[in-house]
């Protein structure tokens, strides 16, 4: 098996606000997350897909179809938006970098096709990111 | 949602700066400029590494976390970076007066202070040296197995 990632970029807002909780409870949770304007990140997602080299062709994917699924499931949907209120499969839930990469995770999973998805890792700055696997799978014992 | 069809993790990274000197009494001093060449120079030198840390466990719906960055961040501070960071690896750590500090060993020590972090499962430790060399400890699984 051979893993290939490709990474892009993207720019986005966010807020982080339950409005279950009292303004003094999001702001204890939350603290500078949850300041009323929101705020912004550039985003770095990397895509690691999995498979077996085409004897012909010598690739895991074509990285072109990879690149345009990431351009239509990611950028168009994300990319200069509000995580808040753009995004329609983040609705109800706080835009943290756990949900947002588990969205992403299911929006590619049906769509890559030649290879296997194996891990969508998403970082908000160079010090925190979230990694997705497939259920059962972890980082560590892969 | 269908959001159980993935296992989630949390990854952060830290920095602290540290001094060590590789050598083992239970080699000659011939044998330990041998194995381990400049990193058994007598005065020992230093590093920048950088600590990563990956977490896993089910998200919170009401804050979408795994775990609070702050409750995370304390922790690391207080297990970790207070007693490693501006100081001597080998004279200012206990675990190091006997063990050779090397990145690996420092992996598997952080990887036991970190492992009971209260609010999610610690899964790996992951520790840059140099750009160049890094390393990784996920507990040892055939322990954890036993």
């Amino acid at each position: 098996m051979v893993l290939l990632t490709r990474k892009i970029e993207f720019s986005a807002s966010h807020r982080y606000h339950n409005p279950n909780f009292s303004a003094e409870e999001n702001r204890r949770v939350f603290g500078k997350c949850n300041n009323p304007h929101g705020h912004g990140h550039n985003y770095t997602l990397e895509v690691t897909v999995a498979g077996e080299p085409d004897p012909v062709t010598g690739m895991v994917l074509d990285l072109k179809e990879l690149k345009e699924i990431l351009e239509r499931e990611v950028m168009q949907r994300m990319d200069h938006r509000h995580l808040n209120y753009e995004v329609p499969e983040l609705a109800g839930q706080i835009p943290t970098c756990e949900n947002i990469a588990q969205v992403i995770w299911n929006l590619l999973e049906p769509k890559i096709t030649q290879a296997r998805l194996h891990r969508v890792r998403l970082y908000e700055s160079p010090d925190l990111f979230a990694d997705c696997y497939r259920n059962g799978a972890s980082g560590a014992r892969n | 949602m269908k959001n159980n069809a993935s296992h989630i993790e949390l990854g952060r990274r830290y920095r602290f700066a540290a001094s060590h000197r590789l050598h083992t009494a239970q080699l000659s001093e011939a044998e330990n400029y041998r194995v381990f060449g400049k990193c058994n120079n007598p005065y020992g030198h230093g590093h920048n590494y950088v600590l990563e840390v990956s977490l896993s466990g089910k998200i919170d719906p009401a804050t979408g976390m795994i775990a609070n960055l702050a409750d995370l961040d304390a922790f690391v501070e207080r297990h970790v970076l207070a007693e490693f960071d501006h100081h001597s690896l080998n004279e200012d750590v206990a675990a190091f007066r006997e063990k050779v500090p090397t990145t690996e060993n420092l992996c598997i020590e952080i990887f036991r202070r970190l492992q009971n972090f209260p609010h999610a499962k610690l899964e790996r430790v992951r520790i840059q040296e140099t750009g160049n060399n890094s390393f990784e400890y996920a507990g040892n699984t055939e322990e954890n197995h036993s």
